[in-house]
């Protein structure tokens, strides 16, 4: 009987410590697991929507709107006298919003060229893990279309309205390797309805590659790179405008409460994407760098349901 | 033989005492926000998971420092990116201990004061908490509430000096979980 009560006191002790903290804690988890099995998105990819030049693989969010006033000074290598190209300015104003999750399109005007764009940019695939379908690399498409409104430069001969416009496609895909690094590639295709010469290309395809480094939480160090492409499809034509380089940029990122501050050094005068991937002329080893800014300010027109 | 299906008898009412004081959430709601008059920073989760064991008085907690969501996205993103670092530290929990359960009557239904002490695991750091809150029994259901303010500092969570006047140090927190029994 005695062994009995002492068999009867270890297992009713044994049993009275099963919902002890750590067994809860437990029980939760068994629970948690049993009802959601979470997709984990990848957040914050890049800060902001634009890498230096072009687009990064973010969307503003749902409602937002975002501000954008980007600038591109003189080269450096103009010396003193201009203050290393200080004194002149290529600039563009733009607007983004964000219509939904996936969605978002932009306007801009620059000064380059007189130029006025519009885009769109779809999400078609976003970085995830756990769930069904995990993605390693998001995938957005964006198309922008850019208007010249240059004075034509032969007013006598025909112009049609059609020759002012570019397109460019891009596909985009990023993967987030950790907090501290994103990498993106970003093939794109650019067509010009009028060319300059008759040797000069009408399609012109390019491969972007671009990537951050967080320095710190709000500073990030990013370079961004296009490289036309040796494809022409076009007997006796080049496969890009006379006189181009690739366009190259570096330059940092800082970020404080709602805005992102970027400052970096291209190749590239114009901020679109006919302009930086088809018409730069900088070569950036001899110096013909810009020192260039965009600002974002975001600002929250449509406030997000509370999910209930 | 006898004797073991005796001691396994005797046990049995202790195993069903314990389940039947069980009590357990997923969707419990906890918000918080900063006290401060130049930008409202709010967020609410109404996804917590929450157990609780009327029998001891113990509770646990666990919220997923995702599923806050904001008004804003962009605080949304920060929240997660640059304050609570949701990628390294994924979790809050809370794991306390009813302190005053001799004053509630299960039985009867009812809004009871509680007093609750326990720890609060956030940002990699736990820290003791003691708070008041209430405890309310309506036709076998149980729901405990409680608001409480912790300090952004003590869990090592730094607010740069570019938006120091637009969140507060003191940062409110509500709980509202209403929990069923576990079968």
């Amino acid at each position: 009987m005695k062994t009995n009560m002492l068999l009867f006191l270890l297992l009713s002790l044994s049993f009275s410590k099963l919902y002890a903290q750590d067994d809860l804690m437990n029980l939760l988890e068994e629970e948690k697991d049993k009802f959601s099995k979470k997709k984990n998105f990848a957040t914050a990819t890049f800060k902001t929507t634009r890498l230096m030049n072009g687009h990064t693989v973010e969307n503003v969010a749902a409602g937002v709107l975002d501000v954008k006033i980007s600038h591109r000074f003189g080269m450096l290598n103009r010396g003193g006298y201009e203050l290393f190209g200080l004194d002149q300015a290529s600039m563009r104003m733009g607007l983004d919003y964000g219509i939904s999750k996936r969605l978002m399109i932009g306007i801009g005007r620059s000064t380059y060229q007189k130029q006025y764009d519009a885009f769109g940019k779809f999400k078609i695939i976003r970085q995830s893990s756990g769930g069904s379908w995990p993605s390693p690399v998001s995938v957005s498409a964006v198309t922008t279309v850019m208007l010249k409104t240059l004075k034509w430069e032969d007013p006598k001969r025909q112009n049609f309205y059609t020759s002012r416009l570019s397109f460019a496609h891009q596909l985009i895909i990023a993967r987030k390797f950790s907090e501290g690094l994103s990498l993106q590639l970003m093939p794109s295709f650019v067509h010009d309805n009028l060319a300059n010469t008759v040797s000069e290309p009408n399609d012109i395809f390019a491969l972007g590659i671009g990537g951050r480094i967080k320095l710190s939480k709000r500073l990030s160090f990013n370079a961004e790179y296009y490289h036309v492409l040796p494809i022409s499809f076009v007997e006796g034509e080049n496969y890009r405008i006379n006189g181009t380089k690739n366009s190259l940029a570096v330059g940092f990122d800082i970020e404080t409460g709602g805005h992102v501050f970027q400052l970096h050094f291209t190749n590239s005068t114009g901020m679109t994407e006919k302009t930086f991937i088809t018409e730069t002329t900088g070569d950036f080893f001899k110096g013909d760098i810009h020192f260039g800014f965009n600002i974002s300010r975001v600002f929250t027109i449509k406030k997000r349901k509370k999910n209930k | 033989m006898k004797k073991i299906i005796f001691a396994l008898l005797s046990i049995l009412p202790v195993i069903a005492a314990d389940a039947q004081s069980i009590y357990i959430t997923k969707t419990g709601s906890v918000t918080f926000h900063s006290r401060s008059t130049v930008e409202k920073v709010e967020a609410e989760n109404n996804e917590v998971s929450s157990v609780l064991n009327t029998q001891n008085g113990e509770m646990v907690f666990a919220i997923l420092l995702k599923s806050f969501h904001f008004d804003r996205a962009l605080m949304e993103e920060h929240f997660n990116e640059n304050y609570v670092e949701s990628n390294k530290f994924p979790k809050s929990t809370f794991k306390g201990k009813i302190t005053n359960l001799a004053d509630i009557n299960l039985t009867r239904d009812g809004t009871y004061t509680t007093s609750v002490e326990g720890d609060m695991n956030l940002h990699g750091i736990t820290k003791r908490i003691k708070t008041m809150g209430s405890l309310t029994i309506k036709s076998g259901k149980v729901q405990v509430n409680a608001t409480f303010t912790i300090k952004l500092a003590d869990f090592n969570i730094t607010i740069p000096a570019l938006v120091e006047d637009k969140i507060s140090e003191q940062i409110d927190i509500t709980v509202d979980c209403r929990y069923d029994k576990k079968n």
